[in-house]
């Protein structure tokens, strides 16, 4: 069983290190996992998106055309992954900087205000992590838990003092699907 | 022992130390800096030679003359870069020296761009400089791959005095997968009977390719051929799945060769009986297993991104026993899952086929 | 490579059992770091005697056996066949680079390089650029005869203005064809450099100073200071179509003006 997401955005806004943070906590968990980006010659600004695969068996292709989730953090990226998505996949999408309503009704849609939700947490630039949390929320890729360790581990050591305010992100994303959830029950 | 993520370009790296590579010489070029970079950070912690290089010309004469004192000497580079360096390709081969160099493949012809391509196989596997010569030629398809392709290369490069070279696209320097590093590894203080290492209670030794008499370059050559057919018989790799009862074998190395995986299960799902042979030494070729697959099967599709190399081998093999077809991205597009499976499914003949017309063969 | 048998004329002299031991004394033998190989070289070219020099240099010194020589390609092709010592031979050109690996991971050798005016000042200059630049601890004999000598006499990046040559027939045309690089000169001003100086071979003065000078530039080699360079004025009777005492006066007279001997850059610890 393999599980294909992108996560796409404005380079900068950390669409890569929520992938790679994803691909982190997925070793940790024992799984089979690959993170593979998209470059170019540029070092800022631009799209930048990545693919990660996670399996319970070694991965074959690290690249999908139609993945199983994406998380889209700008309107270019949501214009681009939204038809992609397999049908009765998940679109994660950053409401705060998209605010057209989804395309698609055979995919499920969620549309945090990242942006809004990661300034409440103290820093803008953690919308990052507030959409992997919803992600989390949304399919059980693994438990918080990993992620939260996996944060510990890898949060590059210049970004170490923003350790508590990922992880409350994190939640955050989570709490918010979770709480859609409910209402809509 | 547990596994850790790691960055291709990184993981090779890292690898090459623990293969126990004592001298770097490189030159920037995406995408295969971040194994220079990271060379750089650690060489000096381990107090090895690392040194960024005036040009690719520069790096692998550098290499070269590390590599006349006996030590493990290595390089990387990218497809321009690489070109650059096959005039010391060529004195490394002639002279007869060992050497690995990493060759993580960017889009060509000319500047070309710096997304991913397996458009070396020509230069690296059939004519990496002047004169009669190969190198050992690997090709991982996953980093832990690479990582185990590396940790041997400079056994083999100095069991045969030979260049080693590990031949990957660009994605798979750039992606991250978890890996099992191995340990370090221990060699003999002592250097080989041939290297340089001053006339001490000896006489002096010579390292050349200079050879001015005919004969003694034929004899020279006679004796180069003569290893490189040992290498040949001894040093085949290759990875198979569902090979056995194929009916359809998907031919691809690298990066396609991973993705051949998804193709093949995916096409036995869909009631084909297909099977990937994948090439992880492009020279020597693993002639013997494709040739017995060839008796066996009824097609072959090649996938390459390229516009065909290794698909010249693989013709060679075959000689026209069954089909084979052809489908190559190029410029730095990675051929997806979804546009190989036709192509495989493909291969089947159609109900007017079957009535005695062979399917047609695509054009190169 | 064949090598032709000395002729009888050069042939040692029969040692007399009977001759008055006492009186004999060594005034002139081979250096141990040269090899009993006849050279190859034309007669009344000046690379044998620079060969000599090295040769002197290394025994002098005592470093013979950590030396090890790069030889470059043109008419010292096969120089590593005459020096005694553990050698290589380069591309074209890259003998700087070569060296480099060497001396990185040799650090206690003794590394120098052989080259001629085609191989480090045309299609050498990145390699010696750069290990100059990076202050090498390397010694790079640098022969300079104003032309490509192995292949026939081709126009050299330091050929004369106005010398014929075969690929500059009518004389070398600055304005199309460039001037004269004046490579020492160049080179003596990157940091890493720690001697740089121009020699001549058209006389035994001369002959002198230039080995004093490729002792100076092994020593800043064994001492740590940097790279060392020496360019020697050498002849080329064959290309050149003159006599080998011709060819010495064209050094004198001709080449000389155009690059003037001198030190242009002596490390401080070498003054002397």
């Amino acid at each position: 069983m393999e599980q294909s997401i992108i996560f796409s955005g404005f380079g900068g806004q950390g669409a890569l290190f929520a992938g790679q943070l994803l691909t982190y906590a997925a070793v940790d968990a024992g799984m089979h996992v690959t993170w593979i980006p998209s470059y170019g010659p540029e070092m800022r600004g631009g799209t930048a998106h990545c693919t990660v695969v996670i399996g319970d068996e070694p991965i074959g292709s690290p690249l999908v055309r139609n993945p199983d989730m994406a998380v889209a953090m700008n309107l270019p990226s949501t214009d681009k992954y939204e038809p992609l998505v397999r049908p009765g996949g998940l679109l994660v999408v950053n409401a705060s900087l998209v605010q057209r309503p989804p395309a698609r009704e055979d995919i499920e849609t969620i549309a945090p205000p990242a942006n809004a939700m990661a300034v409440a947490q103290g820093q803008v630039r953690l919308a990052n992590v507030v959409l992997l949390g919803a992600l989390l929320a949304a399919r059980e890729l693994m438990p918080l838990a990993v992620v939260e360790r996996a944060l510990a581990a890898h949060l590059p050591e210049r970004h170490q003092h923003l350790l508590a305010a990922n992880i409350a992100a994190l939640h955050a994303g989570a709490r918010f699907v979770r709480a859609q959830v409910q209402a809509a029950r | 022992m547990t596994k850790t993520l790691w960055k291709g370009n990184e993981a090779l790296a890292e690898a090459a130390l623990r293969a126990g590579a004592e001298a770097y010489f490189g030159y920037p070029i995406t995408p295969q800096t971040e194994l220079l970079e990271y060379m750089a950070r650690r060489m000096p912690e381990l107090g090895l030679a690392f040194l960024q290089a005036e040009s690719e010309v520069g790096a692998i004469n550098m290499v070269y003359g590390a590599a006349c004192a006996g030590v493990r000497a290595m390089t990387s580079s990218s497809s321009p870069g690489v070109s650059l360096m096959q005039e010391g390709l060529s004195y490394i081969a002639g002279s007869e020296v060992p050497a690995v160099i990493v060759d993580i493949m960017r889009g060509g012809p000319g500047l070309g761009n710096i997304q991913p391509s397996q458009g070396d196989y020509f230069q690296m596997v059939k004519s990496a400089g002047h004169g009669d010569f190969h190198a050992i030629v690997l090709a991982p398809a996953t980093i832990q791959e690479g990582v185990d392709l590396m940790y041997e290369s400079f056994e083999l490069a100095f069991r045969y005095r030979t260049l080693v070279t590990l031949l990957a696209d660009g994605s798979l320097g750039q992606m991250m997968e978890p890996v099992e590093m191995p340990p370090f590894k221990s060699w003999p203080a002592q250097r080989p009977s041939w290297a340089l290492t001053g006339a001490k209670d000896r006489d002096p030794r010579i390292i050349s390719s200079l050879h001015l008499g005919a004969e003694h370059l034929e004899a020279l050559n006679l004796h180069l051929q003569e290893k490189l057919g040992g290498i040949a018989r001894q040093e085949t790799r290759y990875e198979t799945l569902y090979a056995e009862d194929a009916d359809y074998l998907l031919v691809a190395f690298g990066t396609v060769g991973r993705i051949g995986r998804s193709v093949v299960r995916q096409a036995r799902a869909a009631g084909l009986k297909a099977g990937l042979f994948r090439p992880i030494s492009l020279w020597p070729f693993p002639e013997a297993a494709l040739d017995a697959l060839a008796d066996q099967v009824k097609g072959v599709l090649v996938v390459e991104m390229n516009a065909g190399q290794m698909l010249e081998d693989v013709q060679r093999i075959v000689r026209n026993r069954v089909p084979v077809q052809f489908y190559g991205r190029m410029g730095g597009s990675i051929p997806l899952p979804d546009e190989i499976l036709p192509a495989l499914q493909g291969l089947q003949p159609t109900p007017r086929q079957q009535n005695g017309r062979r399917p047609r063969q695509v054009p190169a | 490579m064949a090598i032709a048998p000395a002729p009888p004329h050069l042939a040692p002299p029969l040692a007399s059992a009977s001759a008055p031991a006492p009186t004999l004394q060594v005034i002139y033998e081979r250096p141990e770091a040269m090899t009993e190989a006849s050279t190859h070289y034309c007669p009344g070219c000046t690379h044998g005697i620079i060969h000599r020099l090295v040769a002197e240099v290394v025994d002098e010194m005592g470093v013979r056996e950590r030396t090890i020589s790069v030889a470059p390609v043109g008419c010292a092709v096969l120089a590593y066949q005459y020096f005694n010592v553990d050698g290589c031979e380069a591309a074209h050109g890259r003998a700087p680079a070569m060296a480099t690996g060497l001396k990185r991971v040799l650090p206690d050798h003794i590394i120098f390089t052989y080259q001629g005016d085609g191989d480090l000042a045309s299609i050498g200059g990145n390699e010696i650029l750069h290990a100059c630049a990076r202050g090498e601890k390397i010694t790079v004999i640098f022969v300079n005869n104003a032309v490509y000598g192995m292949t026939g006499g081709q126009m050299a990046p330091t050929t004369l203005p106005g010398m014929v040559t075969t690929s500059s027939p009518y004389g070398r045309d600055v304005l199309t064809q460039g001037g004269p690089i004046h490579i020492t000169e160049m080179l003596a001003m990157m940091p890493g450099v720690a001697y740089a100086v121009r020699r001549s071979m058209h006389s035994p003065a001369e002959i002198r100073k230039t080995k004093k000078a490729i002792r100076k530039a092994f020593e800043a080699q064994q001492r740590g200071l940097g790279l060392g360079l020496v360019e020697v004025l050498s002849s080329c009777p064959t290309n050149w179509r003159m006599t080998a005492t011709e060819s010495l006066d064209f050094i004198r007279d001709s080449m000389i003006p155009v690059y003037p001997l001198g030190d242009f850059k002596v490390h401080s610890e070498l003054v002397g």
